[in-house]
């Protein structure tokens, strides 16, 4: 069994505490994506999980081992760089096989395993050049046949996409999905992008500053972040957030903020009771505002000045003026809108999201 | 290049890169024609007629012949070859080791460590060869080319190590990294991939030694005594003056012959020299 047990793991450097008690449990045949800003301490985990970084304490299992003290080579795991890391002295075919060479495979088995991974990923005619002769992506191939062809336990990605340009990218994250697929290998994939963790992720893990966010299924920390960070960082773009208090008016609770006055139906006020006469953080997705005419709406819509239309073929977004504040909303192609537009928008009761301003918690 | 009008190609390229070569160049021309110019017009002084100084109407190889019958120059070729080679072997061994050591690994007194051996480069030879002789005569080694060839490292070693450590700290983390995922012991990522890159840095690590120890003087000056163990730069000199009189013919075509060796090997591993002190690993 593959799985992978991440129990209070913590990394100091000095006086710099980089990761601090992450708990995380990576099932067998999971592809976990680790994603946050940089210095978050994903790829110190990651490095920590494969044994290149020393842990200060905590522990690391690798299909129920613990591997705190074994070097890298006993831990039954393959690693592809975000640089690829390729032998440049050694052709193709010779990058692939060194593992397996170090290991002292027999030549008949290294042969099988090395073609077998080369036509998994399109690279059968590469196998005699040398890595200067390739390509960005085809070099990104190579570093995956090479922890592909030794069948480890579990394969860790450290940001393998970063240093392709954005089409190729996109073509390769949907390859490794493939691959995944066929071959089912457990995996800790590291990003800063958050559209790869939502993509690739059977389950994804926010971290900032060394401390896990959340943990769940994309859509999951999506539809319902467990606070403002996680709210802000997944989505693009990203959500908006506004400062609001909450007051009783007529019978009604009512979020008033810059330019804000929603009045908010019975389910969220209830939510929302214990902050009665607060304020709170209200957060609404660019998608979940709708450009509404006249006084449609029901109490819970705005008025917006339409500041810049940026129009992306498939929608339009909106940066709009509201009160003294700025919003953007994604809307569909086809709505009339043209700079200093005056327009209404109106949001759905059950895609809003509130925080606590100080804890920033999700209420 | 410089555009414009030719004449500033001509004023601020040409003549001053022709000047520069001609300097450069001009004394090994000298030597050339000095080793093959009779002795009669060699100690001529200049108001004599018929002074060419520039060439020579009645080129002769009487010099060079003598320079190899005579003296024991091919012995002393022989001997420089194989202390030149020998510190050379050791001050990269040494230095490769301990390139390593200082760029890779994280030890309590790397950087003083570091530090204290290039310190030990700026001590001058003219100072050093005090105590050494001392210690040359304490283990007898005197008069052979052991006095040279376990001295030499004393200046070899440092500028290696040196080299070494800037071009190992170009080389990538991730490769060793990788290897050492893919099964290797640091011991085997270090023959395996690292050594093979760094190959252009060892090559020009080893030019610059041998050159080094080729065209030492101090040490074997001090240290050798007996005309069969002497290196080239110091037999030359010793044993082509005799007295009072500069053996002027002979000296020039043994400087000229001494020379050879160190073109020679300069120009088979030129570009490797060049791509080693620039060191590009990429990919």
């Amino acid at each position: 069994m593959a799985r992978v047990l991440i129990r209070n793991l913590n990394k100091m450097y000095n006086e710099v505490h980089a990761v601090k008690s992450v708990n995380l449990e990576i099932r067998d045949r999971e592809f976990v994506v680790l994603v946050g800003p940089s210095g978050c301490g994903k790829t110190t985990t990651l490095r920590m999980v494969a044994g290149l970084e020393s842990i200060t304490s905590g522990d690391v299992l690798i299909g129920d081992i613990v591997v705190n003290e074994l070097p890298p080579m006993d831990r039954d795991i393959a690693m592809v760089f975000q640089n690829y890391a390729l032998y440049p002295h050694m052709s193709v075919f010779d990058n692939m096989a060194f593992g397996l060479k170090m290991r002292k495979f027999p030549r008949t088995e290294i042969e099988k395993r090395v073609r077998e991974a080369a036509e998994i990923l399109g690279i059968e005619t590469l196998l005699t050049r040398k890595p200067r002769q390739l390509s960005g992506g085809q070099r990104q191939r190579v570093a995956l046949g090479r922890a592909i062809v030794r069948h480890p336990q579990v394969f860790l990605f450290d940001e393998p996409l970063s240093n392709l340009d954005a089409k190729l990218r996109v073509q390769m994250r949907v390859e490794l999905k493939k691959i995944h697929d066929r071959l089912g290998t457990t995996a800790i994939y590291v990003t800063h992008d958050q559209v790869e963790a939502m993509t690739l992720g059977d389950r994804v893990v926010v971290m900032k500053d060394g401390i896990v966010q959340q943990v769940g299924e994309p859509l999951d920390l999506y539809n319902a972040p467990a606070n403002r960070f996680v709210a802000g960082f997944l989505g693009s773009p990203s959500m908006n957030f506004a400062t609001v208090g909450l007051a009783e008016e007529g019978g009604t609770t009512h979020a008033l903020g810059d330019g804000l006055r929603l009045a908010l139906p019975a389910p969220v006020a209830g939510r929302l009771k214990p902050y009665l006469g607060q304020a709170v953080t209200l957060g609404i997705r660019p998608e979940d505002l709708r450009v509404v005419s006249g006084n449609a709406g029901n109490g819970l819509s705005f008025d917006a000045v339409v500041e810049v239309v940026e129009r992306l073929g498939s929608e339009i977004l909106l940066d709009l003026k509201v009160g003294s504040g700025t919003m953007v909303a994604a809307v569909e192609p086809t709505v009339p809108a043209k700079i200093r537009d005056q327009l209404r928008l109106a949001l759905n009761a059950d895609r809003l999201h509130f925080f606590d301003t100080s804890s920033e918690a999700a209420i | 290049m410089i555009e414009g009008a030719k004449w500033r190609r001509w004023l601020y390229f040409y003549i001053p890169l022709g000047t520069f070569v001609f300097w450069l160049l001009f004394p090994f021309y000298w030597m050339l024609v000095t080793s093959v110019r009779p002795d009669r017009e060699l100690y001529r002084p200049w108001q004599a007629p018929n002074y060419t100084p520039f060439w020579t109407a009645h080129p002769t190889l009487e010099h060079i012949t003598d320079l190899l019958t005579g003296t024991l120059f091919i012995r002393w070729m022989a001997n420089t070859l194989f202390i030149a080679c020998a510190s050379t072997l050791i001050s990269l061994f040494c230095g490769v080791l301990a390139g390593y050591a200082l760029s890779r690994l994280k030890f309590r007194f790397a950087g003083a460590l570091g530090t204290g051996i290039f310190i030990t480069y700026l001590v001058p030879q003219t100072l050093l060869f005090i105590p050494l002789a001392n210690i040359i005569r304490n283990f007898q080694l005197g008069d052979t080319p052991w006095a040279l060839i376990l001295t030499y490292p004393t200046f070899l070693i440092p500028f290696c190590t040196w080299l070494l450590m800037g071009y190992f700290k170009a080389i990538p983390r991730e490769l060793e990294e990788c290897a050492r995922i893919d099964g290797a012991t640091r011991w085997k990522a270090m023959l395996y991939i690292i050594l093979p890159i760094a190959v252009p840095g060892i090559l020009s690590a080893g030019i610059f030694a041998f050159t080094l120890s080729w065209n030492e003087y101090i040490y074997a000056l001090v240290f050798l005594s007996s005309a069969e163990e002497k290196t080239v730069a110091v037999g030359v000199n010793s044993e082509l003056v005799r007295g009072d009189v500069f053996y002027w013919g002979q000296l020039m075509a043994g400087a000229l012959l001494g020379s050879i060796p160190v073109a020679f090997i300069y120009s088979f591993f030129v570009e490797h020299y060049v791509a080693g002190l620039t060191g590009s690993v990429k990919g």
